[in-house]
């Protein structure tokens, strides 16, 4: 069995594994990326549009334009990486294991790991829709590789459950191969994705969007023929005597997005309710030396914030190495954060304190859109000890805070801080 | 045209600048001057002006690639081409296929609507 030693082992090489095993490399140290796919850049060599890097790099490129930049960088700094080659443990002391098929099954030793492995798609099974199982029903994501790399259409007409992003970009480039578009169904009463992909993907092209209605039927044995909608209440119950039946012989899903952490949760660090890892401020899990970054810690809306959360990923590993892996500290007491009023979850999970932290990035989504809120990071006493107001706050949209250390009062003896999204102004009473 | 008449509103464009999504209102007078109402700020109105005198999109599709790693290389406009030249865009890259390798921002139609607009490779590819 080959072994290699390195000092950062970087398992994916989408948009965060490139980044994190960039900044460790620059910082001199050695790195090596592990990828399963056959090239290195992830799922944004499938994202043909465009708009990624306008936080990154200023201008609006395609997923493929944003991906190179990274990998030439990746090839100029001769940073090496082993292609079609699946991580399949991580073990005691952060050994690794992966099999390729050239070696066979590798060891790698490295000081400290950093997880990139992406999300994966919900499925038909995530969201219970009756009916039988026939051909032509995918996820967005699926259809999207179909289409864009191998040169497949998944069907001639289609419907389309669920408005997020993907679902929305997909619905623009099958009516652009010659595909009817029938409907984009949405349970909420509102968009999922950015207004950007409702107005440019669905109204330039009138393909209808149906809120506050989902699949509930699916008809056809061999093949899709076709699906029942029906409309559902705020509590997502059906209204009787709604339905409606949609032709079609593709339906697509873009219906959400989970981290994918098999190989952290066999490896035993604890895993928070959105399923990612549960972190500390340095992006570190449960695990001492193993870091996490990109959509297998939290999904993101964009990739820029993807790659700058990889960056300190990677210089957090770096410092990792160079202080508590030689001296042998261990990590200092911490502060747990809770997502409070209209707070669906909170990123980190806790906040480790020492003498070198000067700021705190924290990121939160809301369970509900508002307007006029403000957001109040509070003590266990309490006490407001951050405060911001905001214009709006929707779900899609991933809210950051940059906490500096010294600007809040903290009290490094609390056991607790509690997050919250409360109106500004007291809703009229009916 | 009696509806357009009463309201003077032609257009109602939803600004996607930021995501507030204001919504503009096109208004003509009898003269066939336009003015616009209900964006809230500078790029808010410049959106506006764009989108209802002379809506353009970045394109990004596929094209066919021989002798490489994929069947297809993922391609862009190299600037935005009037929305109503997309389709006829569509239809002269579907009928093209181009050779490997390819660098990112490779030049492999020029010109293609005679708006002074190429088709530039988005990502390098190798030969198989």
């Amino acid at each position: 069995m080959n072994t290699y030693k390195t000092d950062v082992a970087v398992i994916g090489s989408g948009a965060a594994g490139l980044a994190a095993a960039i900044e460790v490399k620059k910082a001199g140290l050695e790195v090596l990326l592990l990828e399963r796919g056959i090239e290195l850049g992830g799922i944004l060599m499938q994202c043909i549009h465009n708009g990624f890097g306008i936080k990154e790099f200023d201008k609006e490129l395609t997923g493929p334009e944003y991906a190179q930049l990274f990998i030439d960088q990746v090839n100029q700094l001769q940073i090496p990486y082993k292609l079609d080659t699946m991580v399949i443990e991580i073990a005691f002391d952060n050994k690794l294991y992966a099999v390729n098929k050239n070696e066979g099954l590798i060891e790698i030793i490295p000081k400290a790991i950093i997880l990139a492995m992406g999300c994966r798609e919900r499925t038909r099974g995530a969201i219970n829709v009756p009916g039988f199982r026939p051909a032509g029903i995918f996820t967005a994501g699926q259809v999207q590789r179909f289409v864009n790399i191998e040169g497949y259409l998944p069907g001639k007409t289609i419907v389309i459950l669920g408005s997020g992003d993907i679902g929305m970009i997909m619905a623009r480039r099958l009516t652009w191969e010659g595909c009817k578009v029938k409907a984009v169904v949405e349970i909420q009463p509102y968009v999922s994705g950015l207004l950007r992909n409702e107005v440019q993907c669905l109204e330039d092209y009138n393909i209808p969007l149906i809120t506050s209605y989902t699949v509930t039927k699916i008809h056809g044995k061999d093949r899709l023929k076709g699906v029942t909608i029906e409309a559902v209440t705020k509590d997502y119950d059906r209204i009787i005597g709604t339905e409606r039946f949609i032709e079609c012989d593709a339906l697509l899903l873009s219906v959400g997005l989970i981290p994918e952490n098999e190989l952290t949760r066999d490896a035993g660090a604890e895993i928070s309710s959105m399923g990612g890892p549960v972190i500390n401020n340095n992006l570190e899990t449960t695990l001492e030396g193993v870091f996490a970054c990109g959509n297998v810690l939290q999904v993101h809306d964009l990739v820029d914030l993807v790659t700058a959360e990889a960056k300190r990923a990677g210089k957090n590993a770096v410092d990792y190495i160079n202080t508590r892996y030689k001296k042998k500290l261990k990590t200092i007491q911490s502060i747990c954060l809770f997502p409070g009023n209209n707070v669906n979850y909170v990123k980190p999970d806790n906040i480790s304190l020492s003498e070198n932290i000067h700021d705190i990035i924290i990121n939160l989504r809301v369970k509900n859109p508002d307007r006029r809120v403000q957001i109040n990071i509070k003590d266990d006493t309490n006490r407001i000890i951050y405060k911001k107001k905001k214009s709006y706050v929707i779900p899609s949209e991933m809210i950051e805070l940059n906490i500096k250390i010294n600007e809040i009062d903290l009290n490094p003896n609390c056991n607790g801080l509690i997050i919250e999204v409360i109106p500004l102004l007291e809703p009229l009473i009916e | 045209m009696k509806e357009c008449e009463d309201t003077g509103i032609i257009k109602t464009i939803r600004c996607i600048v930021c995501p507030t999504g204001c919504l503009i209102e096109v208004r003509e007078d009898i003269e066939g001057k336009n003015t616009f109402q209900g964006y809230t700020c500078k790029r808010g109105l410049e959106y506006a002006q764009q989108e209802f005198f002379e809506p353009k999109r970045i394109m990004t599709t596929t094209i066919k690639i021989d002798n490489a790693i994929h069947p297809l290389l993922p391609v862009r406009s190299n600037k935005p081409l009037l929305k109503e030249k997309l389709n006829e865009a569509f239809q002269i890259i579907a009928n093209t296929t181009i050779k490997a390798p390819v660098k990112m921002g490779d030049i492999l139609i020029k010109n293609i609507t005679n708006e002074d607009v190429n088709i530039i490779a988005s990502r390098d590819m190798e030969k198989k």
